[in-house]
């Protein structure tokens, strides 16, 4: 074999392994997918999305945590996008990459690997009782916008690096200030950037379960939330009530529950790549 | 440039509902209304059942139900956060103090029976029974490292390795049955398989020939096929001779010693003065029996709920264990009777 043969062949080799590996992770997820759906999807009507929880297996609904879900969610977001961006504008933008920022900066990468129950703790110290939220929805989404800055800051800054120099000195050069250059140029540039960073913050707060039962969040409740003061369940924590069961039957709604919050994660993330999409077209 | 006013719109939208959101905090609606309820996630799905008929038939006040844990509803309890904490196990010492510091008072009400049942393989041929000595050998702390083999319980079982589930430390079902077995709550050793999810346990138990674990009755009775029970023996011949194997009715007439549990709810007498508690709790005691049986429990004996709707109305406070629940040797019925 002459060299360059084995070089061809070792790159075969590994592309060959590549595709194995990527087909076993998806044999995974797809198995996982089968068996979810053959499990759920007979529980999967009108009525479970819009009856509250039950002792009856068959008549048990999950609106109450459907809407849960969307209103922490939507707390989350407003709270963890305003100070995610504007955390990541200072320290790309003003900060200037001194010590002080680069310590900043590595506390950031580790708050991203904390586990979550330590956020639920915070939350529960600070937003529920410091602050007198109680286990409300404002608090929850609280505790979840502080899961989820680490995710926003990191890939906000990501975005920033990607717009060229270039565009902030023509700015300069035109006679706008550095807050008009972030504004008018910056930003909106980065803006597709830190659009996928944000869904996938969000994406991983409407699956916590534990820091949300930390802070008291409820596994019963039959009235939906009137305020962000309202007590509040999200679908995690009904499917995971309903996983502990002993009966079957409370299994098959788990199922559905989790299949719920599958297509509610797979349309925030299509509605984020249509948006970006969009959005890198206009500006081409 | 459509792009570039989208963006600003978008940003300030978005600050604009944090405004409104910190806004809100201080308009903070009544949540006085609520029946808070939580604490033990085994006495939960009874709740769950009470506080669904409740609101059926024209509950007078929204009921909200968590399932943070005996231990955790404690404290919410004795911060005065909830208005009813249900518990698989009477209060402890520390809650006790916890409660008196905070000048929260409680009235215990038992509301069901459970039985904790010992399980093993199908395929498990020997371990049909075994004495609540061998079981203390197994779980005991002096255990960890050294009990490892089936053949060190009992000679003539098998020389294999045991592996061991059982709920994990923070769950009231871990703390009654170390108190049973070991003599002390939360007295174990620490090297066996632990799950908050019973369902985990049961699906531990069944994939392996040599293991044995602990869990709620209910999830035995719905698992027949792919667990094994083990009879359990307390050597007393005055409340059944022999190995004893739980079923709800022997749950019931109190001969499954040490590992049946009464379950209860605390309920805060201060909010009893509201109406709407008041109701909820009578609504809650009339109901328990059918309520606890259908959710895979055991009711109390009509006699014994009586005594409970008395002590209600009578307001009794404090707790009926002084001593430690599981090494009582009263019934419940004599430990009610007695502290009217």
């Amino acid at each position: 074999m002459t060299a360059g043969a084995r070089r061809l062949a070792g790159d075969r080799l590994l592309q060959t392994l590549s595709i194995l590996v990527l087909a076993l992770s998806l044999v995974a997820l797809m198995t996982l997918l089968y068996d979810v759906w053959s499990d759920g999807w007979q529980r999967l009507d009108w009525r479970f999305l819009t009856s509250n929880p039950s002792r009856r297996a068959a008549a048990a609904g999950i609106y109450p945590a459907l809407v849960g879900s969307f209103y922490v969610l939507l707390v989350t977001a407003a709270l963890s996008l305003p100070l995610g961006i504007g955390a990541a504008v200072y320290l790309e933008e003003y900060g200037g990459g001194g010590r002080w920022a680069r310590l900043i900066e590595i506390n950031i990468a580790n708050l991203a690997g904390v586990p979550s129950i330590i956020y639920g703790l915070l939350g529960l110290s600070v937003f529920v009782r410091v602050f007198g939220w109680g286990p409300s929805v404002l608090a929850g989404g609280a505790t979840l916008a502080l899961l989820a800055l680490p995710v926003v800051i990191l890939s906000t800054r990501e975005a920033l690096r990607t717009v060229p120099m270039s565009a902030r000195e023509g700015s300069y050069a035109l006679g706008a200030t550095q807050w008009q250059t972030i504004w008018h140029q910056v930003l909106p540039s980065a803006f597709p950037g830190i659009l996928t960073g944000l869904i996938l913050a969000m994406s991983r707060a409407i699956g916590e379960t534990a820091p949300l039962i930390t802070i008291g969040a409820l596994a019963y409740i039959d009235f939906t939330p009137t305020s962000v003061m309202s007590p509040f369940t999200v679908l995690p924590i009904q499917v995971y009530n309903w996983v502990s069961r002993p009966q079957a039957a409370f299994a098959e709604n788990a199922a559905a529950g989790i299949i719920v919050l599958l297509v509610l994660l797979l349309t925030l993330n299509s509605v984020a790549v249509v948006l970006r999409d969009r959005i890198q077209k206009a500006r081409a | 440039m459509r792009i570039r006013q989208a963006f600003p719109v978008a940003l300030s939208l978005a600050l604009f509902g944090t405004v409104a959101c910190g806004g809100g905090a201080e308009s903070t609606t009544s949540q006085a209304a609520i029946i808070a309820i939580d604490g033990s996630s085994t006495v939960f799905p009874i709740t769950e059942a009470v506080a669904e008929d409740f609101k059926a038939s024209n509950g007078s006040a929204p009921v909200t139900v968590g399932f943070s844990g005996t231990g955790g509803g404690f404290k919410k309890y004795c911060r005065g956060e909830t208005t009813i904490s249900d518990a698989s196990r009477p209060i402890s010492t520390g809650e006790l103090e916890a409660c008196a510091q905070a000048a929260i008072g409680f009235i215990e009400l038992p509301v069901a029976y459970d039985g904790l049942a010992v399980v093993v393989h199908p395929k498990n041929t020997w371990a049909t029974s075994m004495t609540v000595a061998e079981l203390k050998t197994l779980w005991e702390p002096e255990a960890q490292g050294k009990i490892m083999k089936w053949s060190q319980i009992r000679a003539g079982w098998p020389d294999q390795d045991i592996h061991l589930f059982g709920p994990g430390v923070d769950s009231g079902t871990f703390d009654y049955f170390t108190e049973a077995i070991n003599g002390k709550s939360k007295a174990s050793r620490g090297d066996y398989t632990s799950s908050e999810n019973d369902n985990i346990l049961v699906q531990g138990v069944a994939g392996d020939e040599y293991a044995l674990g602990f869990m709620g009755l209910a999830y035995y009775e719905e698992n027949r096929g792919t667990l094994a029970l083990v009879g359990v023996d307390d050597e007393d011949p005055s409340n059944g001779d022999g190995p004893i194997e739980p079923s709800f009715e022997i749950v019931r007439n109190g001969t499954y010693r040490p590992l049946s549990r009464p379950l209860f709810i605390y309920v805060n007498p201060a909010e009893l003065a509201r109406p709407e508690v008041q109701a909820f709790v009578d609504f809650y005691l009339a109901n328990a029996p059918i309520l606890s049986k259908e959710v895979g429990y055991v009711s109390l004996t009509d006699e014994e709920m009586a005594l409970v709707k008395a002590r209600l109305a009578a307001r009794t406070p404090g707790t009926m264990f002084a001593e430690h629940l599981a090494q009582s040797q009263k019934s419940l019925t004599e430990l009610l009777q007695g502290h009217q």
